[in-house]
């Protein structure tokens, strides 16, 4: 299997990312240079086998834990404002999305 | 206290604790001292940010504690964090161009345990970007440069924790190992470090790599001074972290000094193949017969898997990668681009600007991996395979109590030396690569030198929870040897 330029572009833009010609062009080949090591990977029998998300799971039940849905939090707004590109009003301004 | 024996930055965090303890020392005293030390080996690219205004009051904060008879067990130590863990009073950067200025609201778990303890912050140290990396190269500011021999890399991607704890500009270190960032550049620099069982340390406020992998440990020059923080910095931590484990912190200093009297050691013979450098070979077979001496048994073991889990850690760390980056679009916090048309033009323009190559990679690899139609061949079979390696440490803990090892198949690599050949790097994780997707606790002890007077790693993995084993079979090796004690010329 081998990627080819319009993949390459295809997941350059779910991935948000913008590529300039010649980085696709290296990002093509050493993507496709990955991909020979996985041919290994697809080969093994994985029939029947559970996939394994938490390592630990291996030995004992891991249950994702959750917490009661209560407020907990102290207002941070400005803190957790300060580091953000554009702020106005304590709201984060994005370029205009609806018309 | 600066005797003419043994300077202070000589040090490690046991005797240094002992000697605040004693009276002996103040923590401004002991906190100037590495601070004078960071300052005049700032060529090394060892630290990202330091305040010393900042890490002055907090040293006078742990003397005022102590003197008001509040003193934590690690009271007025300094040591220094890796830049991935977020930190309120310092930048954070996560080594990227994407968090440049960054300032996080709040402290990561493991920073304020270790506060708590008593440490004092040196500063933030250099890594490779978003922990991605094995070299170091991959940080966004600048490389960091072995002390050994500063035309080599100290390893990655903790890679400023191992030069600073190696140069002796910070007692000890915090790092990550998602999968192997702890444990080889700890042996590019010949220190020791540990990653712990995955859950038992925090992940709140380490800046997400990959989270079923990503785990804190500490970096420092002896097995006893990692067993003092790694008591201080795990522990559950239920409320912030959907995987840490209900696990109780544990006093990993108590079984330091226990006999490795009949202890079994599993040798796999995959990590002693033909991919292995002699010098290495013959550095990890010296530590294995000093354990023989101290009473343990080496037996064979097999995990046939070992090559396996290059391409398997290499879909699923990336899988998970692109997904904990999505985060960085230039609205809540970070970088924006200048120039755009619209928002998926500011989305795109962003994350070209502010990410560099490796982590471009690897989103890229990990985006195409849980694309429609490639989910199940790619993420769930390495999932599986996941299973399956981790299936095999479980059978060969059956036959022995440790595993041992090489944690490299080479000493560290000129600065440059993999070139523009990312594969390079991802071949020569194939040591560290199984115990992390096992998620079983590993470490790395200094075991001797090879090829150009370079530090050599033992590595020690356990099952799981079992680190007060492996820092006690560490300790006893550093108690019949001294390579941990050897430090780099001019340091």
């Amino acid at each position: 299997m081998s990627l080819t330029h319009d993949d390459i572009a295809r997941i350059a833009n779910l991935a948000r990312l913008e590529l300039h010609p010649d980085e696709s062009e290296r990002m093509l080949t050493q993507i496709n240079g990955f991909f020979n090591i996985v041919e290994a990977m697809r080969a093994v029998d994985t029939t029947g086998v559970e996939p394994l998300a938490h390592p630990v799971a291996v030995i004992q039940d891991v249950a994702l834990r959750l917490r009661d849905d209560v407020v907990s939090e102290p207002d941070q707004r400005e803190a957790n404002q300060r580091s953000a590109p554009a702020v106005e009003q304590g709201l984060f301004l994005v370029p205009k999305v609806i018309e | 206290m600066p005797s003419p024996n043994k300077p202070l930055h000589d040090f490690g965090v046991a005797e240094l604790a002992g000697a605040l303890r004693d009276g002996k020392l103040s923590s401004v005293e002991a906190t100037q001292h590495f601070l004078e030390r960071a300052r005049s080996h700032a060529d090394l690219g060892a630290y990202l940010a330091i305040d010393e205004d900042l890490t002055l009051r907090q040293a006078r904060a742990s003397d005022d504690r102590r003197a008001a008879g509040a003193a934590g067990p690690l009271e007025g130590v300094p040591i220094a964090h890796k830049d991935i863990f977020v930190t309120k009073d310092l930048p954070t950067t996560a080594g990227s161009r994407m968090l440049e200025g960054y300032r996080s609201p709040f402290d990561a778990t493991v920073v304020r345990k270790l506060a708590e303890a008593g440490v004092v912050t040196l500063g933030k140290l250099n890594c490779d970007e978003f922990a991605m990396g094995s070299s170091n190269e991959n940080s966004a500011y600048h490389p960091a440069r072995n002390p050994w021999d500063r035309t080599r890399v100290p390893g990655g991607s903790s890679g400023g924790s191992a030069v600073a704890v190696a140069a002796r500009l910070a007692p000890a270190a915090t790092g990550t190992d998602t999968g192997g960032s702890i444990r080889q550049p700890a042996a590019f620099c010949g220190i020791t470090g540990i990653k712990p069982t995955y859950g038992r340390a925090s992940r709140y406020g380490m800046v997400a790599f990959a989270s079923s992998l990503d785990q804190a440990g500490p970096m420092a020059r002896s097995a006893e001074d990692c067993a003092w923080l790694l008591s201080s910095l795990c522990g559950p931590d239920p409320d912030r972290d959907s995987t840490s484990l209900d696990r109780p912190p544990e006093d990993f200093t108590r079984t330091l000094n226990d006999s490795l009297d009949g202890l079994r050691i599993g040798i796999p013979s995959e990590f002693f193949g033909a991919g292995l450098a002699e010098d290495v070979r013959a550095a990890v077979e010296t530590c294995l017969k000093a354990y023989e001496k101290l009473g343990a048994k080496l037996v064979p073991i097999s995990l046939p898997r070992t090559e396996l889990s290059i391409p398997v850690y290499y879909i699923i760390a990336p899988a998970e990668a692109s997904s904990n980056l999505s985060r960085f679009d230039g609205v809540k916090f970070g970088h924006r681009a200048k120039q755009y048309t619209d928002l998926v033009d500011m989305y795109k323009k962003t994350r070209a600007e502010g990410f560099g190559d490796e982590v471009k990679r690897r989103i890229m690899i990990g985006t195409y991996v849980l694309s429609h139609g490639y989910y199940d061949a790619y993420y769930l079979q390495a999932q599986r395979i996941r299973r399956m390696i981790a299936d095999d440490f479980q059978q060969a803990f059956r036959v022995c109590d440790l595993i041992a090892g090489p944690v490299a198949p080479t000493v560290a690599w000129k600065l440059g030396g993999h070139g523009n050949d990312p594969l390079a790097d991802y071949l020569a994780d194939i040591f560290t690569l199984p115990a992390s997707l096992a998620g079983l606790p590993g470490m790395s002890v200094p075991t001797g030198f090879g090829e150009g007077g370079m530090p050599v790693g033992l590595q020690l993995i356990g099952n799981y929870f079992s680190e007060a084993r492996l820092l006690n079979a560490a300790h006893r090796l550093q108690q019949a040897t001294d390579f941990h004690l050897r430090k780099p010329e001019g340091i």
